[in-house]
């Protein structure tokens, strides 16, 4: 993966029977802009090169040079489909390091946003990986129920896709009747959903035969690559930091992490699925013991400054593990920010997975990793 | 004064002549119609699976959207990229059109509504159906972009796979028949549809239709989320439209060639037999809009195995079986 063109050095290998094809980065099937240098035989792939970095910011730059609450609005938009739960968790980064007391209600009702959030990450993979494998319907359904969570969201905290809606000590505003309902309804109305995709995509012969037994991993190679969240546990091992290293009120919820040992894309594709129910299993239990109280810590300073020293935070994002390592040095501006990404070491197991796949195959591996490129290039 | 002139031209050109300049004309309009309402019809019915409305604020039911769309195309720039074959490149969507303008000429609407009713008729329409792969892989290969190369190898690989059950379960309704002829296979349907003697058949000709036409899920040669636009990425403006029409064309050819074969053409009660053909037809087609909907998208070699592991096999043991029955029946 390096970040120089490396397009003469790979041409140099080519031999009669190879050509060298350049996926992206602008591809339909890219998701963003990842570009993937590929050396074909045919439509068999040789060799694969991902090149990274056509959406770099530089946010880690940048909080070099803002205040802590200055940064708020970055972290939503390294992952746009998982804004709410890097919000969350920058939020419990600062709060960790500083040594923050949350009330209740709010990290109640923080756990809700997000996991609704991770619903709705899922739910556009979903989308967006079927419409890959070339069926356009499903992606229109699922935008629809995503819709809802939006709209629900959207009631609470004022924005649809890049939230920063938690605040250091707490939630922005309290969540109203409206948004309580709101999830009430929403919960059976996905579960009747999960059931139409079950049958509408699940079962389709055509859609197994695409992906069963297409990129499989093995459990070693995933740890050998640091693969985390849903492709990890695909492959056989049950690693989620919701459990491992809770944040939160998680330990006090009954839910399971879903396990599947195949490994192919169709566990990553059924893994996800199964997170969508395991994450209306804890909205729903945390809607019912919602406490009173205040939604927002008394007395936090308006210029928050961590005691100086190291601190690093993991969290469980939709794709993975989230890890913030924060170092400050007393001051009102982090002295250095580094934010370990889940996408970049589930990318890093393609030029390892690809070759001798088709290129149909490419798209439909690619896919089932759910990478977020602006994640990955910060 | 009409009639004068009609005889005026049926002297100079001969009643053959005349007969396909004029079906050829009502064809290439016809041909236009068709591919603006089936558009139409499949942008409404897509909408209507996909929990949207589709197309509604041009003209009523926004019947009036695909004219529009049509004249855009026309005022677009046919932009040609620097490296390509042009005589190839700007041959090849005219000639994906001539099949479907060949084929017209043959297809029964009804008793009288046929331009000519050759002997040789089924024969004809898969023999020029075999030219449109041409055009495809002209326009890929002259392209001179991956994208459309890939999608040009996989449209040869398809069509030859899948024109093979196609003609088999063809040959079946033919033994049966015993005639080529459209009218004589239709007539031969008075009583029952073939559908009901040739089930099997019948069901590999739509899957090989569907295949033929690069339909979903058998619609590799433009998979649009690998290979972009496939064989027709370079295309734009009218050149890209001419493909466009030629899809919907196609479609309407095959689904005339297994009304004729199968659903007994214009036979039906009530209604006039052009009507009966058009409903069936379109029956059909949409059918195959319905399946486009609702299913992904086979791999490549998943496809070729398909064609070569079953459906040629089956076609085979069916026409085989025809075969047999025929002989010892009659």
């Amino acid at each position: 993966m390096t970040p120089a063109t490396p397009e003469p050095a790979l041409r140099k290998t080519l031999t009669e029977e190879t050509f060298f094809l350049n996926l992206g980065p602008q591809h339909p099937s890219t998701h963003g802009v990842l570009r993937l240098l590929l050396r074909l035989d045919g439509e068999r792939i040789v060799t694969c090169q991902p090149v990274l970095g056509y959406s770099h910011r530089g946010h880690e730059h940048m909080a070099q040079n803002r205040t802590y609450l200055q940064f708020m609005p970055n972290p939503p938009r390294m992952d746009y489909l998982a804004g709410l739960m890097y919000n969350h968790a920058y939020c419990l980064a600062v709060e960790r390091a500083c040594g923050l007391e949350v009330p209740p209600r709010a990290i109640h009702i923080r756990l809700i946003c997000a996991e609704l959030n991770r619903i709705s990450s899922h739910l556009l993979w979903f989308g967006a990986y079927l419409m890959d494998l070339g069926a356009f319907t499903p992606f229109l359904y699922a935008f629809d129920d995503r819709e809802d969570i939006l709209a629900i969201l959207g009631e609470a905290t004022g924005s649809r896709l890049t939230y920063s809606y938690c605040r250091f000590g707490g939630v922005a505003r309290d969540i109203n009747q409206a948004f309580i309902d709101g999830v009430r309804a929403f919960i059976p109305k996905m579960r009747a959903r999960l059931k139409d995709y079950d049958t509408l995509v699940t079962k389709n012969i055509i859609f197994v035969n695409r992906t069963k037994g297409v990129g499989v991993i093995s459990r070693e190679r995933a740890k050998a690559h640091a693969l985390t969240g849903p492709c990890l546990r695909a492959s056989g091992t049950a690693f989620d930091i919701r459990k491992a290293e809770p944040y939160g009120f998680y330990p006090q919820f009954d839910f399971d992490i879903p396990v599947l040992t195949g490994g192919d894309c169709f566990d990553r594709y059924m893994i996800r699925l199964l997170e969508i129910e395991q994450s209306l299993r804890i909205v729903e239990q945390a809607l019912n013991r919602l406490p009173a109280g205040p939604v927002k810590a008394e007395g936090v300073p308006q210029f928050i400054t961590p005691p100086s020293g190291q601190y690093h935070f993991s969290y469980e994002t939709a794709r993975g593990h989230l890890g913030i390592f924060l170092v400050s040095d007393g001051s009102r501006v982090p002295y250095r920010m580094k934010w370990r990404v889940p996408s970049l070491s589930n990318l890093s197991i393609l030029p390892v997975l690809l070759p001798g796949t088709l290129v149909a195959d490419t798209i439909a591996i690619l896919g089932s990793i759910d990478v977020v490129m602006p994640e990955i290039d910060r | 004064m009409m009639q004068a002139a009609w005889n005026s031209l049926n002297a100079f050109f001969g009643p053959v002549a005349l007969t396909l300049m004029v079906g050829l004309l009502l064809a290439l309009g016809w041909v236009q119609v068709n591919a603006l309402f089936l558009v139409w019809l499949e942008r409404k019915v897509a909408g209507h699976i996909q929990l949207r409305i589709g197309p509604k604020e041009v003209g009523p039911f926004g019947l009036l959207q695909t004219v529009v769309d049509g004249v855009k195309l026309l005022a677009k720039e046919l932009i040609t990229p620097s490296a390509v074959s042009w005589p190839l490149f700007v041959l090849s969507p005219v000639l994906v059109f001539a099949p479907v303008l060949v084929a017209f000429v043959v297809i029964p609407f009804g008793e009288e509504f046929q331009i000519r009713d050759l002997n040789v008729g089924v024969m004809l329409v898969f023999a020029f159906g075999g030219l449109g792969v041409l055009a495809i892989l002209m326009g890929g290969w002259a392209s001179n972009n991956k994208y459309a190369l890939l999608g040009a190898i996989r449209s040869v690989a398809q069509n030859v796979a899948y024109e093979i059950p196609l003609l088999l379960s063809a040959m079946a309704v033919v033994l049966m028949a015993g005639s080529l002829s459209f009218q004589k296979i239709v007539e031969a349907q008075a009583g029952v549809w073939f559908v009901f003697y040739q089930p099997v058949a019948a069901l590999l000709y739509l899957v090989g239709a569907t295949a033929e036409t690069n339909r979903a899920p058998f619609d590799i040669p433009e998979a649009e989320s690998e290979l972009v636009a496939g064989f027709h990425t370079e295309y734009s403006g009218m050149r890209f439209a001419l493909f466009f029409l030629a899809e919907y064309s196609n479609m309407f050819i095959v689904a005339s060639v297994a009304t004729a074969l199968f659903f007994g053409g214009w036979r039906g009660p009530f209604l006039p037999g052009p009507w009966w053909f058009l409903l069936k037809v379109y029956l059909l087609i949409f059918g195959v809009i319905w399946v486009r909907w609702t299913f992904p998208r086979l791999r490549f070699d998943q496809l070729m195995n398909f064609s070569w592991k079953y459906l040629i096999p089956i076609g085979v043991a069916n026409l085989v079986v025809t075969a047999v029955v025929l002989k010892f029946t009659r």
